[in-house]
């Protein structure tokens, strides 16, 4: 396991003139483009882009930065969490809060309380959601919390020693606890159905195709600055010592790296990643509930990752995209088959294709498909 | 049970040789088909006058086999009809319907069956009425039966537990003596509803000496029932600790002695309860007669079929990635995905039903409120000799020690002539065999659907963590103290809390104690 | 070969966006053309195991309206999607429905969380939903209209069965159920029932399990130590798949339903399927119907449902089941069909008008009446004991249909609401 591969071509476009030249389109394309197509082309128009594809492909960013966050700890640090949907989660609920008491005394109470706790007989606030009705704080919180817990979790668990495997173990753990709490409704968090129902957001009706097209924009700004920033990451000197942990922890260690650190940062930076992703993602599908934080949830997110091609940050994009575009396709047309496909695609993906899609286009045709005909030697 | 009480009911016919008095058409028409209100009334006066003629009868409108035909009512025996009076054989009318009884109904049958029992010669059967007579409403007709029966009765248990009954009553009566007496008299017993009883005659009680015998007597019966509720709870513990146990130890071979991440572990579980749901319906269909032992046919197809499908994955997946964990384990998520896929193409995406054999039903009777049921029993024996021939085929026999000597040091055992590779399959079966075996266990208590293996996979990864790597005896006892810490707390806290704070503890155990409760010696690094 | 990059690039991002968008296609709708129609349950995933039957009765029922032809002269498309036991996949799919397929009406939904994803989209694009399943109450919305039970539908008539002589005579209680929305509310709803009837909060325990939670021994044996202080039942909201394992536990604790009667909202004809029932012999449930009541109507239902199994190879087939949220199914499609004839259009806003007080022979025997103005269906209520062959004997039922009231008076509150939709 000791080679370091060097970054696929397709991977590395946008280290280069035409990667920014790439970037630039695509921008233009999310920002000003899509928006046109959306609100100004009549409907049934061949240009028309419509409100449902709208929310679809906002919905997709969100995923894609998910896949993102996963291949700054996976793909570069060699952590593989199965918990990363409790940090979108996390985000999730915390802007869902907001977006809570933006609903005001239009619940079906018309209470000064969201109506889950005017049925738990509630009479104030619990203390966690205090200024909550404030935009900033809640969108600082919906990145900042989840950090947070990522922090704290990472800090032991690094610090520990626990790696490969056992973490991904108690990852899972920790995203499976969290979503028995969230199931809990003295929790206060709404219990299974969550948060629903919203009405606004910065008092501006939701269900407009305006606030919709806005907020596709962000999602799609964010998932390309995000991609900027983590281009930047994982090609600075802090990049490389991250994959060089990756490769052989206890030698980087024994060069006087102090490895927790460069672990724990990553790992905090992902764990926020995700919980703006849940911010944005929260307001655009109408709601947000514990099975967001299930394990089967945070698996996917990890083959998306592997579907795209690891290590490769365009290729997790790629993964999130063509994973859910199949998913939505063979959910409307053949439904009872979609876990054959799903479950194939894990398989074959890691027997096949270990650098995922991305890596099958970049290598030379002779050398695309890694036939398995040597078995591998179990370390022992 | 039934059958027994039936035969009882015979017996005791044979020796009374009662003339059917009350017992005649007209009752018995109103008690088969009359509506809720005639039938209790029905009921009500074939009891009144005690007459034990009435109890063939009654134990079959309990045992459902009175049928209402066109005019007539009859008794169906097997594949031949009885008249309900005479008991003489009839013909069987084509088009039968069940009599409708209603719980309360059913409650009162059975109440006035064991109050007739009361009477029974045998006392045996005499003790048994009196346990099933223990809680239930007692009017005044039932209360002189009881003074009745008291008096006559010669046996000591059944003489105790009538006075106990009587004295329940007596402690509402207004007579100071016989309140007094009948506090003191209940001090002996072991019974939750002569607990409630003295709480709620201690709360209105005025007079000091009857005061202080109510107080002794509950404190007496509530330290006897505390016994039985103790280890009541250590004993579902120890029952979740056995299926814990069975669920992880696959997972302890496959993962703990060869490292192999297997996250298809709880689909070998539940093809596993897959293939006894098949092996009982072979039975059904062409055994009928051996039906009862199905179980113990089920238990080795079940390894058989799960090992086999093992070897499959590891000849086709497993192979490829070792030394690739992650890789494993997401490759392993996608066989169980293609595994459950499979079970709902080919049985349906509802569960299926799995009876239990009747020799599985029914409790051992330890004291009042301590009765362990004979299923658990089972799955405890059987996780124990899961247990054991697990441990002897890894430390008694050849296989076992390759299995050991590739595990320690794969050069080295290859270099004196193993084959490694071929151990590396046999013991990814034998995991998945093992969760075969647990999947047959989890068909008697849960439910048998394609979702099965989802719901112990967590559980299941937390036993072997705990127990630490590549240690049957750890596992041991990570099942142990999950299964009994979980029950306490479930006690003291609620179920969900109980499951949240189980994981919370593992998480910050395992930042402790990386290795788990029994690390090998010895440190690696990579 | 850079260029060819960027092109690749270009080509992924499009593909997948290709591949999200789906089958979303402008349509149009001519005059005379079919009027489509919405089924929107999961076909997939946990909840495929209730769902599915209901989408196959929504469709039968369409048939059944084709074959007699159509509705205003016209046809009746189905449009069949897959939520896939998502939530939010529900508001996406509702969303697909409404604005994309531009469905007349759409007949969906199981879970409460599943409704409340979905009435955001409804409420935005004016859509109708038929909600055909039991639930808790608490909501009254314009553009939904709700064919299953309300609380006082289903568990308060079955409280007062229990309480009653013929019930046993119940004094204590045990509220049993699964951490989520539906136990909650209705438990809340019950306790504050029973307290009117004089209950003391003494007599009343109430227990939650988490989703999935396979081991009762400690909950069984709470309740057997609960029971020995007088004449005790069960109130079980425990969902789906937790029922066998707490039956189970039942039996081997040797609670018998003549001692402890445990009464269940969730176990129906269907979730028996894949029990063995015996275990259960003598507990009881509470439906607006029963598989196994007799009269004219429910025979002909079981008998349309049973060919159209065999027809289109529906699952079990070979054992075709009818229960109380596939009756619901089928009153909400007929009902639907005969408010459109009325108000002779399919504009959402006239038909919803319309609907209040159609009225249905429904298979339960009773004549299913929309309720002028609060949403939802008078319906009769029915106890019924489990039988070992997994049908109900039915024991208690109403005189008549009952009116909802989906602002249960047993909440604080609720006295202030209005019984009809607010309008948007």
């Amino acid at each position: 396991m000791l080679h370091v591969a060097p970054s696929p071509p397709l991977a590395r476009c946008l280290y280069e003139k035409r990667g920014w030249a790439l970037f630039a389109l695509a921008a233009l394309v999310i920002l000003v483009v899509a928006p046109l197509a959306n609100l100004v082309t009549p409907e049934g128009s061949f240009l028309h882009l419509s409100d449902a594809s709208v929310a679809l492909l906002g919905k997709l960013f969100c995923y894609a930065m998910l896949a993102l966050a996963m291949d700054l700890v996976w793909g570069y640090a060699g952590i593989l969490s199965l918990g990363h949907g409790v940090f979108f989660a996390l985000g999730g609920y915390a802007f869902g809060m907001y977006l809570m008491r933006q609903i005001g005394h239009d619940g079906s109470y018309h209470a000064d309380l969201p109506d889950f706790m005017v049925f738990l007989d509630w009479n104030s606030f619990p203390w966690f959601w205090a200024y909550t009705d404030h935009f900033c704080y809640a969108l600082a919180l919906a990145i900042l919390a989840p950090a947070a817990l990522a922090c704290a979790f990472g800090f032991f668990a690094f610090r520990s020693r626990i790696k490969g495997v056992y973490f991904s173990i108690i990852t899972q753990a920790l995203t499976y606890a969290m979503m028995l709490l969230f199931f809990r409704n003295e929790t206060g968090f709404g219990g299974n159905n969550g948060f629903t129902d919203f009405k606004r957001i910065l008092d501006y009706p939701l269900a407009t195709p305006q606030t919709r097209i806005i907020l596709f924009m962000l999602s799609g700004g964010s998932l390309l600055l995000l991609l900027l920033a983590s281009r930047f990451i994982v090609t600075s000197k802090f990049g490389r010592v991250l994959t060089a942990i990756r490769e052989a922890e206890s030698r980087v260690m024994f060069c006087g790296y102090d490895t927790l650190s460069y672990k724990l940062a990553i790992w905090t930076f992902s764990a926020a990643i995700c919980g703006l992703a849940g911010a944005l993602y929260v307001p655009q599908v109408g709601i947000i509930n514990p099975s967001e934080m299930s394990p089967a949830a945070s698996i996917e997110i990890a083959i998306w990752t592997a579907v795209g091609g690891r290590g490769t940050l365009i290729g997790p994009l790629v993964g999130a995209f063509v994973v859910n575009g199949a998913k939505s396709l063979f959910t409307a047309a053949i439904p009872e088959y979609w876990l054959f496909f799903l479950g194939l695609l894990f398989v074959l993906v890691t027997l096949l294709l270990p650098k995922g899609v991305i890596g099958f286009f970049d290598a030379p045709p002779s050398a695309r498909i890694s036939l398995p005909f040597t078995r591998k030697e179990p370390a022992s | 049970m039934r059958m027994l009480r039936l035969f009882a009911g015979l017996a005791m016919l044979a020796v009374f040789c009662a003339p059917a008095a009350a017992l005649d058409r007209g009752a018995i028409g109103r008690l088969a088909s009359g509506d809720a209100d005639e039938q209790r009334q029905a009921l009500d006066a074939l009891v009144a006058d005690n007459d034990v003629s009435a109890l063939p009868f009654l134990q079959d409108l309990l045992a459902d086999r009175v049928k209402i035909g066109a005019d007539t009512t009859i008794i169906v025996d097997g594949d031949h009809g009885l008249d309900p009076l005479e008991r003489a054989p009839v013909a069987l009318p084509s088009d039968l319907e069940d009599v409708s009884t209603s719980n309360s109904l059913r409650l009162a049958i059975e109440e006035s069956i064991a109050a007739l029992e009361l009477l029974s010669p045998d006392p045996a059967l005499r003790l048994e009425a009196v346990k099933r007579l223990q809680n239930a409403e007692l009017d005044e007709a039932r209360l002189a039966l009881i003074a009745k029966a008291e008096s006559h009765e010669r046996d000591s248990a059944v003489r105790d537990g009538l006075r106990q009954m009587r004295a329940l009553s007596e402690l509402q009566s207004g007579d100071r003596a016989m309140r007094l007496a009948a506090a003191k008299a209940l001090r002996a017993s072991v019974s939750g509803r002569v607990r409630e009883a003295l709480k709620a005659r201690l709360a209105s009680e005025e007079d000091g000496e009857i005061r202080v015998a109510l107080t002794r007597s509950l404190r007496n019966v509530e330290s006897s029932l505390a016994i039985g509720e103790n280890l009541g709870i250590v004993f579902s513990g120890v029952s979740l600790a056995s299926i814990l146990l069975l669920a992880a130890l696959g997972l302890a071979v496959t993962y703990g002695l060869m490292g192999v991440i297997n996250m298809a572990h709880g689909e070998m579980m539940m093809i596993g309860a897959y293939a006894t749901y098949v092996a009982q319906n072979c039975f059904r269909a062409y055994l009928p007669d051996h039906f009862q032992w199905y179980l113990a046919a089920a238990a080795p197809v079940a390894f058989v079929v799960a090992a086999l499908i093992g070897v499959v994955i590891e000849r086709m997946v497993i192979r490829f990635l070792y030394g690739r964990a992650l890789e494993t384990l997401l490759a392993t998520w996608g066989v169980s995905l293609i595994l459950m896929q499979t079970v709902r193409t080919m049985f349906g995406a509802q569960n299926v039903q799995v009876e239990n054999p009747a020799w599985m039903s029914g409790r051992v009777f330890v004291m009042e409120n301590l009765q362990l049921p004979y299923n658990r029993i089972v799955i405890i024996a059987f996780s124990l000799a899961v247990l054991a021939l697990v441990s002897f085929l890894l430390a008694r026999t050849r296989l076992g020690l390759f299995v050991r000597a590739v595990t320690q040091n794969r050069t080295m055992a290859k270099c004196v002539g193993v084959d490694s590779s071929r151990i590396d399959t046999i013991a990814f079966a034998l995991g998945s065999g093992i969760a075969g075996l647990a999947g047959v266990a989890l068909s008697q208590v849960g439910n048998v659907g394609p979702d099965l293996g989802q719901h112990y996979i967590v559980d299941s990864f937390m036993v072997v963590v705990l127990g630490g790597v590549g240690q049957l005896a750890g596992a041991v006892y990570a099942a142990l103290g999950l299964g009994v810490a979980g029950k306490i707390f479930e006690n003291l806290a609620g179920a969900v809390l109980a499951e949240i704070a189980l994981l919370v503890f593992l998480i910050v155990f395992i930042q402790k104690r990386p290795q788990g409760l029994f690390a090998l010696g010895g440190r690696q690094a990579d | 070969m850079k260029r060819r990059i960027v092109v690749k690039s270009l080509g992924f991002v499009a593909a997948g966006a290709l591949l999200a968008a789906g089958a979303i296609l402008p349509a149009r709708a001519a005059d005379k053309s079919p009027i489509k129609v919405g089924v929107l349950h999961s076909l997939s995933g946990t909840m495929a195991i209730s769902e599915t039957v209901l989408k196959d009765t929504a469709l039968m029922a369409i048939e059944e309206i084709n074959a007699k032809g159509g509705v205003l002269g016209r046809k009746l498309e189905p449009v069949v999607v897959d939520p896939a036991s998502n939530w939010p996949l529900f508001a996406e799919k509702a969303r697909q429905l409404l604005a994309t397929d531009k469905v007349a009406v759409v007949f969906g939904c199981w879970t409460s969380v599943s409704r409340k994803s979905v009435l955001p989209v409804f409420k935005e694009l004016d859509g109708l939903l038929f909600y055909p399943v039991q639930y808790e109450g608490e909501e009254l919305e314009k553009n939904v209209f709700y064919t299953g039970a309300a609380p006082n539908q289903q568990a308060i008539p079955a409280v007062e069965y229990l309480m009653s002589k013929a019930g046993g005579g119940a004094k204590r209680f045990v509220l049993l159920g699964t951490d989520y929305v539906y136990p909650r509310t209705t438990n809340k709803i019950l306790r504050a029932f029973l307290r009117s009837k004089g209950v003391a909060d003494a007599d009343i325990m109430e227990e939650y399990t988490p989703f999935g939670h396979s081991d009762y021994q400690t909950i069984v044996a709470n309740i057997k130590k609960f029971a020995s202080g007088g004449k005790t039942a069960v109130v079980s909201t425990i969902n789906g798949d937790s029922n066998v394992p707490f039956y189970k536990e039942l039996g081997n604790a040797g609670l018998k339903a003549t001692e402890v009667p445990v009464v269940a909202f969730s176990v129906g004809e269907e979730e028996l399927r894949g029990v063995d029932a015996k275990p259960l012999v003598g507990h009881l449930a509470a439906w607006n119907y029963f598989m196994s009541l007799k009269n004219p109507a429910n025979t002909e239902f079981k008998k349309k449902w049973a060919a159209y199994a065999k027809a289109h190879g529906v699952a079990n087939a070979d054992k075709p089941l009818t229960n109380d949220p596939m009756e619901a199914t089928y009153i909400g499609v007929n009902i639907w069909k005969q408010a459109v004839e009325k108000a002779k259009t399919t504009d959402v806003d006239k038909v919803i008008a319309a609907v209040g007080g159609q009225k249905f022979e429904a298979p339960s025997g009773f004549t299913a009446e929309m309720d002028e103005k609060n949403h939802h269906l008078h319906k009769p209520v029915f106890i019924g004991e489990v039988k070992a062959d997994g049908q109900f004997n039915v024991v208690w039922k109403t005189p008549g249909p009952v009116r909802a009231q989906p602002w249960s008076p047993f909440i604080p509150g609720n006295d202030k609401k209005k019984d009809q939709p607010d309008a948007n």
